[in-house]
């Protein structure tokens, strides 16, 4: 890997800047912008955009991840937090709504990090609990139907833009560096390496690793809430089936991609939101490009792989060795 | 070495047979003789290479020299099964059947009588009931194993293995979970299965028990054959000996003895301390500038009264108290807000992180004792990595290099630099020269006599003797997970040690 990827996060960089150049070909006016009624347009604009919900839920995940969990519930936690917005909107306030949506996603996250920290159960069954049950409580508050609303507030939240940005890229950046500082600027983020690298090793230091694990799900909770806040706003509407779906798989992909292991400890915050970048670039890509989107599902597939491979230290082995064979044959 | 005579027939031989992982030796040379309708013991401390032994005569590990012969037949080193097939069986400590299926199919399984493709469930039911009548066990043979008492799923096991037409069986620590009475039960099976001629070996660090129960003790140390008794004729503290490899040197060896203590004040005590089932209450002091030794053999109570001491096991009774106030002790938390420090044995699984930096791992614990909201800047985590780095001759000196890829000793150097960043006043090391090369090791001793003189208190556990006797103002001694002896001043020596260890054996040797 020391061989293979020379610096933290040139493969990623690499990666984005293939998929790009793929991308202007495919669609020459991948690259133009356009400003208009204060707002910027353009392709790239629409990855970052699009990107956000999936942003949001890596920076979340890749907490989790580094503690050696996974939170398969992000997708259901949206569902139930887009369920309560737009149940809320045309009723109550902004802040209210906001309040009650993410406050539903710390309450899943206390409940994830409770069964995980606490309980000491496997995280990938903890979540899927939450994973199926969630969609059904976004049911029951949907009461089925999908729920539409009008509040301007919350439609802004969804589609307006902040110095040109549209507003839920502005609240990406924000919760990036919102978290950048948090876990970088304190000492959670050596703490939760140590806990996800060795957690009995970490926990005889004197670490106090429950509440770290239960810190991490709760985060992830409410990063996940409020993705899906944005998500019902995007669509000015909250559909309890299909908000969020799969959507905790392309969180985890990020998160791998972004070069963090699933066996815990080392992580990157800005790398996991720049594998849900790389994600939608191809996503947008393939349908700029005109190919049917089943594609999609088998290019981000091979993407994982390559990037798998990347990170395997037997892959790294195979392909040194293979170096070694060609040079003693020459 | 010494073998004893070769008259009756031998029923399993190994002959020099060594294993190596990597640079580690565990095995150099080992011969092992199991008579035909003999109970052996297979003794040694923890490294001897006992497992090692066991899991290169089953076949699950491959050998890098020597041969097993069984019954006067070479058996090839294929594989675990082949070896299952000619005959030598092996259960061990944890059982390796499956709690959700019935006894009757735990016992058949993979062999169950079959009509017309169908597992004859009735037949198989009263095979199993005929089965464990000769093993004195009349229970359900259909409900699920789980719901029995280890005991039951051990003599289980053992059916299983006998009936597996089993010439050699291998008990690996059979007893560990076991109480008296179902200890008994288990004795009375195996000298009935000696009787029909099967060869035992019995591996168990229970003294009591391997008197009790077997013919011929066979011992181990680092990885070589130390010897082969009769067990009638090995005295308790000879075994011990050779256990541990202590040669009768009847000299104090190399003890500081100039060292001579002002009596300095108390810095952690510990009253009626314990847990059940865990180690038995104890009393003990512990000074500032004083070494502590805890001296024991393996299963003593040693790492558990580490443990305990530090707060990584929670006591269920007694008081702690620090520089004498009353103090909660609940937690590893506890201990690191108390000021303690512990260097677990176990360094790999319980003390490094080691894919994080020898930096990071050094100012772990001192990062966590200060809270999350007081990060360590960037500048002071290199300068206290710098600082230890230097102090301890960490090697090679380069505090972002991730631990895991560092030497033993300087793996544990970095876990002592990690409690001594959290200016600790009590430091609990756990064979802190475990593996360790020699030069590292002589290191270590000497870091343990400056941080004593530092005024820290230290309570270090070791199983060689002539390290503890060497660094130690006091020595406690443990047996059968009680605090047995106290030594201190000139009464610290190998003999007295050895004396105390072995000490309630005296009945054995009558008896034998």
């Amino acid at each position: 890997m020391t061989v293979l990827l020379p610096r933290r996060g040139l493969a990623q960089i690499l990666a984005l800047i293939v998929i790009l150049a793929v991308d202007r070909v495919v669609s020459p006016q991948f690259f133009d912008l356009r400003l208009q009624d204060g707002r910027l347009f353009g392709s790239l604009i629409d990855v970052l955009n699009r990107g956000s919900p999936v942003a949001l839920l890596s920076l979340g995940m890749v907490l989790v991840i580094a503690t050696r969990g996974i939170d398969l519930s992000v997708g259901a936690i949206m569902a139930i937090s887009g369920a309560i917005a737009a149940s809320l909107a045309d009723s109550h306030g902004l802040p209210i709504v906001l309040a009650a949506a993410l406050g539903a996603g710390l309450i899943c996250g206390l409940w994830n990090g409770f069964l995980v920290a606490v309980l000491g159960m496997q995280p990938i069954v903890a979540t899927l609990i939450l994973m199926v049950a969630g969609r059904g409580i976004a049911q029951l508050i949907t009461e089925g139907r999908i729920v539409t609303f009008s509040s301007p507030d919350l439609v802004w939240l969804g589609n307006g833009a902040i110095l040109g940005l549209p507003v839920p890229v502005a609240i990406t950046l924000g919760m990036l560096a919102l978290s950048c500082a948090v876990v970088r600027g304190s000492a959670l983020g050596l703490l939760i390496e140590a806990t996800g690298g060795n957690a009995r090793a970490s926990e005889l230091a004197g670490v106090g690793t429950r509440a770290m694990i239960l810190a991490v799900y709760v985060w992830c909770g409410v990063c996940a809430a409020l993705a899906g806040v944005i998500a019902a706003a995007d669509i000015m509407g909250a559909d309890a089936n299909n908000a969020g779906l799969w959507l905790e798989l392309d969180a985890i992909l990020a998160v791998v991609i972004g070069g963090s292991s699933l066996f815990g400890g080392r992580f990157s915050l800005v790398l996991a939101v720049l594998g849900a970048l790389i994600i939608q670039t191809m996503n947008t890509g393939i349908l700029l490009s005109g190919y049917p989107p089943e594609f999609n599902l088998l290019v981000k597939a091979g993407v994982v792989l390559a990037v798998l491979l990347l990170q395997s230290p037997k892959f790294s082995g195979l392909a040194g060795m293979a170096m070694r064979l060609r040079r003693t044959k020459a | 070495m010494e073998t004893s005579s070769d008259s009756v027939a031998c029923l399993l031989e190994v002959r020099g047979i060594s294993k190596s992982f990597g640079a580690v030796r565990a095995l150099q040379e080992v011969d092992f003789t199991l008579r035909a309708g003999e109970i052996h013991a297979l003794l040694g401390e923890n490294g001897a290479g006992k497992s090692t032994l066991i899991k290169v005569i089953t076949g699950v590990f491959a050998r890098d020299a020597g041969n097993v012969r069984l019954g006067g037949d070479d058996v090839a080193p294929r594989s675990a099964k082949a070896v299952l097939q000619a005959g030598i069986a092996t259960v061990y400590q944890e059982v390796n059947l499956l709690p959700n299926l019935s006894v009757a199919q735990n016992l058949f399984l993979d062999r169950q009588p079959m009509r017309f493709g169908v597992v004859r469930e009735g037949e198989m039911r009263r095979r199993a009931r005929a089965l464990l009548a000769d093993f004195g066990l009349d229970i359900d043979v259909a409900a699920p194993l789980g719901h029995y008492s280890v005991a039951i799923q051990h003599v289980t096991a053992i059916a299983r293995a006998v009936d597996l037409s089993a010439r050699v069986l291998i008990l690996d620590e059979p007893t560990a979970s076991l109480d008296r009475h179902e200890v008994d039960i288990l004795f009375g099976i195996m000298r009935q299965l000696a009787k029909r001629g099967i060869g035992i070996v019995f591996v168990s660090h229970f003294l009591d028990q391997v008197y009790e129960i077997s013919d011929r003790i066979t011992v181990l140390r680092n990885g070589r054959l130390v010897g082969e008794r009769d067990t009638a004729s090995l005295a308790r503290i000879e075994l011990i000996r050779m256990m541990l490899g202590r040669e009768l040197v009847e000299t104090t060896s190399a003890r500081a003895a100039t060292r001579e203590h002002q009596p300095r004040d108390v810095c952690a005590s510990f009253e009626n301390f314990g847990k059940s089932g865990y180690v038995a209450p104890f009393n003990l002091e512990l000074h500032h500038g004083e070494v502590v030794g805890l001296a024991g053999l393996l299963g003593s109570g040693r790492t558990e009264t580490a443990r305990l001491v530090f707060g990584a096991e929670r006591a269920d009774g007694g008081q702690a108290r620090v520089e004498g106030v009353p103090v909660r002790l609940h937690s590893p938390r506890d201990g690191v807000r108390h000021g303690f420090g512990y260097c677990p044995e176990e360094r790999k699984t319980e003390g490094i992180v080691a894919e994080l930096s020898v930096r990071e791992n050094i100012v772990l614990a001192l990062q966590a004792k200060r809270g999350l909201h007081r990060p360590l800047a960037r500048r002071e985590q290199n300068e206290i990595a710098r600082r230890y780095v230097r102090m301890l001759d960490i090697r090679p000196p380069d505090p972002e290099r991730p631990v895991g890829l560092l030497s033993g000793g300087n793996q544990q150097k970095v876990l002592l630099a990690r409690w001594l960043a959290t200016s600790p006043r009590l430091l609990v090391l756990d064979e802190p020269t475990r593996g360790i090369d020699v030069g590292a090791h002589s290191e270590i001793i000497r870091l343990i006599r400056e941080l004593c003189d530092d005024g820290l208190a230290l309570l270090v556990i070791s199983s060689e003797l002539d390290e503890i006797v060497t660094y130690s103002d006091r020595v406690v001694v443990l047996r059968d997970r009680t605090h047995v002896e106290e030594l201190a001043g000139e009464a610290i020596d190998v003999t007295n040690i050895l004396a105390a260890i072995a000490a309630d054996g005296a009945s054995h040797e009558v008896h034998a």
